[in-house]
């Protein structure tokens, strides 16, 4: 009943630690949060981690919104709006309130470019995520679109997903050429964002160790006087508390 | 005289709003006033004087219709997605029914509009710019009739009919012991949030005391200066629906 205290415009007041990671699809920064991950649990960190549109609520809906092809820039925001929502309530909130240290790839920022380059508002999908919480640290791995595409292709996925490429928009029917003009939209907008919140840039064409040492140079700097807070059991990485179930689609 | 159609905030940029030439008329209050029958009674009225009518409902929306419902009967969510899942449906409904409805011409009626989910969010968080912003998206409505009653009333009605659910008891908010206290209490805030919306947002009000009939006849005095003003622009009944998607959408009742 009481309005809450915490907004996206201002540091939180919780014991944990918040970081996140943004890029493009083919960056590395998931690979890079990985690596801190493993780096911060081995110095004896609590650490939770959690990603971009993995609420199963998302996921399914999504897939019944594109069988239709129903879904629009709008309600595409608001589904991405809905899953993080709820992951910032079940996932992020409670450690972060316990003391912990939380790592998401991919935040809200994700959502202020994608959405914006779909062709929503851009101060509506600001205050949509205004019951965010603002990040510890937040890194923004910037990457060349060839670059990202030279990865994508020739790395362990070998191919596009449907929405990272903006297959939906029709840009271009070839996915590397839809991909492209999508994701160098989005880049732009990034760039915005990143002198709008200050987030930190990262040269992601680097060697991954070498981004790495970066990296863990500024997080046990922003770290320093953190108290790490440990329960006495057994841990589990991800899935915090039980989330609702969602309909399977027809 | 027609005036130009405009979002309640930021809105839709890549929607136009000029050519939308039907009317679109909300029906407000807060549950088990009584607005389903009387929207059934309204679109009966409107086609027999030759008006294609479109009608539209809370949570009625094929993307998330299953959802939400899934939602509800899972666990209770928090305040941000259990708006979020509405705000999603009204979204879907808005860019699929309403808009290309109005487009063609039709008398669109809204079984509850944006107000509902700003009384709901309100109670829940004690804020109410956040909700507004997320809506700000949708289309500011001809004509907002609120179907106005008085908590005890409602408590004998619902009681009388359908019984008390545990959603419309607000019982995720515990506000009360069991579900007839808590109907109240969390009833009376929403209607208390509505009656100041009525007047901010200029509603048209209805006493929902009174017998049904009486409820009809005043709803369509609200409703027929809205009809000569765009009478030549309207679509003749009988066209079908406007929009595919809508003809597997549930009946409104």
């Amino acid at each position: 009943m009481t309005p809450p205290l915490v907004t996206f415009n201002q540091p939180h007041p919780f014991p944990g630690k918040l970081i996140i990671v943004e890029g493009i699809d083919g960056s590395g920064k998931s690979t890079q949060v990985l690596l801190l991950q493993k780096w911060l649990t081995s110095k004896g960190y609590n650490v939770f981690f959690t990603e971009w549109n993995s609420s199963e609520l998302v996921r399914e809906t999504t897939r019944r919104g594109k069988k239709n092809k129903s879904l629009t820039p709008t309600t595409f925001s608001l589904l991405h709006a809905t899953d993080f929502a709820n992951r910032l309530y079940y996932d992020i909130l409670p450690p972060l309130k316990a003391g912990m240290v939380v790592l998401a790839d991919r935040y809200a920022y994700t959502a202020f470019a994608r959405d914006a380059v779909r062709g929503v508002s851009p101060p509506w999908v600001r205050k949509l995520y205004g019951f965010a919480i603002r990040p510890d640290m937040a890194f923004y791995f910037k990457v060349p679109i060839e670059v990202a595409i030279n990865r994508l292709l020739g790395g362990m996925r070998a191919q596009f997903k449907y929405y990272e490429a903006g297959m939906d928009m029709g840009l271009s029917q070839d996915m590397t050429e839809s991909f492209r003009i999508f994701q160098a939209r989005i880049l732009l907008e990034y760039d915005k964002i990143v002198s709008e919140y200050g987030l930190i840039t990262m040269d992601a064409t680097k060697e991954i160790e070498e981004q790495q040492n970066d990296m863990r140079q500024l997080v046990s700097t922003a770290l320093e006087h953190y108290k790490p807070k440990r329960g006495t059991h057994g841990k589990r990485e991800t899935v915090f508390w039980r989330r609702f179930a969602v309909p399977k689609s027809e | 005289m027609e005036n130009a159609r405009q979002y309640f905030g930021d809105g839709l940029p890549y929607q136009n709003l000029n050519e939308l030439k039907g009317k679109l008329i909300a029906i407000e209050g807060t549950d088990g006033v009584g607005r389903s029958t009387h929207i059934e009674m309204l679109q009966e009225w409107l086609e027999v004087q030759g008006y294609g009518v479109v009608t539209t409902g809370w949570t009625r929306s094929n993307l998330m219709s299953k959802t939400i419902e899934m939602a509800k009967q899972g666990n209770i969510l928090d305040r941000w997605s259990f708006s979020l899942l509405y705000a999603t449906d009204f979204a879907d409904r808005l860019e699929h029914q309403i808009i290309p409805a109005l487009r063609s011409g039709f008398i669109v009626l809204a079984d509850r509009y944006i107000y509902t989910a700003f009384a709901r969010d309100f109670v829940r968080s004690g804020d109410r710019t956040w909700i507004r912003d997320v809506l700000g998206f949708a289309v500011i409505p001809d004509l907002v009739c609120y179907l106005r009653i008085d908590v005890d009333t409602l408590a004998l009605r619902v009681i009388e009919t359908k019984g008390m659910n545990f959603w419309e008891s607000g019982m995720d908010l515990r506000l009360g012991g069991d579900l007839y206290d808590s109907f109240k209490k969390y009833q009376g805030l929403l209607i208390e949030e509505f009656d100041k919306m009525a007047e901010e947002f200029t509603f048209e009000v209805v006493d929902a005391r009174k017998p049904p009939e009486e409820i009809q006849e005043a709803l369509r005095l609200k409703i027929e200066p809205l009809l000569k003003n765009g009478r030549a622009q309207l679509a003749p009944a009988g066209t079908g629906s406007p929009v595919k998607e809508s003809a597997t959408a549930p009946p409104a009742s």
